[in-house]
């Protein structure tokens, strides 16, 4: 056996995590991403304080104003700023995505673990039931489970971690797949370490890439659910100023040509959501070349 | 077999779902003022006065002969609602596909012809960014444009009860656009990626060295065999282009079966909504199953026996 001089082998992962990083940031796809996606973020932290009229003010006699100097966006049915309400209305969608985003990766990513180390009737069990879930559109079940519990900005989490957390489990079960027969893991059962060390000390850095990925993914499929559970009245509700909120609320009044009042909430949602597939896009083809 | 197995952990979710409301189905339908005798009395009428899971075996066993049960909300059948919204719905989920299918899979083609250079870059970015943007918001864009502005299309899809299938066709047009734009990005990827594994494949390599031209070789040995995974792509699509049904229904004005369940759902009539869901449940086996049948049947490494 060879010896292998230690610092090499300490330097090279952190080499590589560099020309990563490097190669993310050249990719043009990330940067466009991440610039967009950080601009609401901005919006949604500091944008209160940042514009010019109260989000929530209602101005009866100036309402559904045309976009001018005065209002960039002009006004809303209640008179209210949708230049202001656009911005604001960043908060509550970037509040209530990632944090259903995070908790459907926490959950998939256990059961996937779990499906993929100890395989046999576990996993046919669990697979059946993720099929089972996977069967139904999200905004279907969003819709049985929030008739069931009653609408509240908690069960839109619940039901997006729920039906997220199958398909980040299937990612993770088949990247644990491929894991589990190398030698570390045999050497670490070996040493008798507990399950739970094997699972998460282990196997789970090594399938990180394509958790990452799919997390990425996944916030951009939870925030069109969220957009879409807001325009259908299950999602946020009011007064917030929510853009899929203040869509549903608006779209009846576009056929009397008022298109600024869902013009600009389209314009943000379809921004986000491609920015953060941008972002995603850029992670997949650095890590996959 | 998996499939049915499926379809029964579906039903069992979805009948506790509609279970899970500790509420009093008679009272929710009276009222808070109502008599509590005339509460009994309905919920002794519509059973549900009864243990969990006897009305979960009435429900399947009813489900699967056809009997759907009474909606609360109707205080009749479901299943005349239900099959009308399925008709209305197959139709504008018609006119989706039959747009998005050559689209994506063209797209999808090209893309990988022109692999790695702009074409193929473009192609990919836009069928990303299609994909992503929620329906409602593209449906919204597209009635201000085609509907409001330019007035080339109604900005509702509910047609006249003489019309004909022209007509229906014109109304469906502008709603199917945004569920095209959803399933284009999908499409487009997987027949990027087949035609890609197929153009690499040794196959292709041997049918140009035996002097075949370029497009013969396209035409009989890459296309063929790229576009199959395409074809389980667009079955489990299905799914997600009947979660899009409910949105694009309610913005236009559409009676199908998204619209159907969203309705149930607002005036928490269960029985209309489990019918609904499930019977989305078993259209998705049912397409799963044609998938798997057309693989076989397109896929020149399985046959059924017999010589072709």
């Amino acid at each position: 056996m060879t010896e292998v001089p230690a610092p090499v082998e300490a330097a090279a992962p952190e080499q590589t995590w560099r020309d990563d990083l490097r190669r993310l940031f050249g990719s043009a796809s990330f940067v466009v991403g991440a610039v967009i996606v950080l601009f609401w973020v901005g919006c949604a932290i500091f944008g209160q304080r940042l514009v010019p009229y109260d989000p929530f003010a209602d101005d009866l006699l100036n309402s559904l104003l045309p976009p001018s100097s005065e209002h960039w966006f002009g006004t809303d049915q209640l008179g209210r700023d949708i230049f202001s309400r656009v911005i604001v209305g960043a908060r509550d969608i970037l509040t209530v995505a990632p944090t259903a985003t995070l908790l459907s990766t926490l959950l998939g990513t256990a059961l996937g673990l779990t499906m993929g180390y100890f395989g046999g009737l576990i996993d046919e069990v669990l697979s059946r039931l993720v099929d089972a879930v996977l069967a139904l559109p999200t905004v279907i079940v969003a819709l049985l489970a929030l008739t069931a519990l009653g609408t509240s900005t908690v069960t839109v989490l619940v039901v997006i971690a729920f039906s997220f957390a199958p398909i980040i489990a299937r990612t993770v079960r088949s990247a644990v797949l491929t894991e589990v027969n190398l030698d570390y893991v045999a050497a670490a059962e070996l040493r008798r370490e507990s399950t739970l060390y094997i699972l998460f000390v282990e196997i789970l850095p090594n399938v990180l890439p394509p958790i990452l990925v799919e997390t990425t993914v996944r916030l951009g499929y939870a925030i069109f659910t969220v957009a879409t559970l807001s325009f259908i009245g299950f999602g946020i509700q009011p007064p917030s100023p929510d853009w899929g909120l203040s869509i549903s609320a608006n779209y009846g009044l576009i056929a009397g040509g008022f298109w600024w009042t869902v013009l600009f909430d389209s314009g943000a949602i379809a921004s986000l959501v491609i920015g953060i597939n941008l972002i995603a896009d850029g992670i997949e083809s650095t890590l996959h070349d | 077999m998996l499939a049915l197995l499926t379809l029964w952990l579906l039903s069992v979710l979805i009948f506790a779902g509609g279970h899970l409301l500790p509420g009093n189905v008679g009272r929710a339908m009276l009222g808070p003022f109502a008599d509590p005798v005339a509460v009994q009395v309905l919920n002794h009428q519509m059973g549900t006065d009864r243990p969990v899971l006897v009305q979960y075996a009435e429900w399947i066993s009813g489900f699967v002969t056809g009997d759907l049960g009474m909606s609360y909300a109707y205080r009749s059948p479901v299943a005349p609602f239900l099959a009308t919204a399925l008709v209305n719905s197959a139709k504008l989920a018609a006119v989706a596909f039959v747009l998005v299918v050559p689209l994506g899979i063209f797209g999808g083609v090209v893309a990988a012809l022109y692999r790695g250079r702009a074409t193929d870059r473009i192609l990919s970015v836009v069928g990303l960014s299609a994909t992503v943007v929620p329906e409602f918001v593209s449906g919204i864009v597209l009635i201000l444009i085609f509907g409001v502005w330019l007035r080339w299309f109604p900005i509702s899809a509910t047609w006249k009860d003489d019309a004909g299938a022209l007509s229906q066709l014109y109304h469906l047009i502008l709603p199917a656009i945004p569920l095209v734009l959803i399933l284009f990005g999908y499409i487009a990827r997987m027949a990027r990626a087949g035609m890609i594994e197929a153009l690499d494949a040794d196959y292709t390599r041997t049918a140009m060295l035996k002097g075949l031209t370029y497009p013969q070789v396209i035409w009989r040995h890459v296309l063929r065999n790229a576009l199959l995974p395409t074809i389980s792509v667009i079955a489990s699509q299905t799914v997600y282009l009947i979660g899009g049904l409910v949105v694009i229904e309610i913005l236009f004005h559409y009676q199908g079966i998204g619209s159907l369940i969203y309705t149930a759902a607002k005036k928490k009539d269960f029985p209309m909504l489990q019918a609904g869901v499930m019977s989305i449940g078993a259209l998705f086996a049912l397409t799963t199953l044609l998938a798997d049948l057309l693989y076989a049947r397109l896929n020149p490494r399985i046959r059924f026996g017999g010589r072709e």
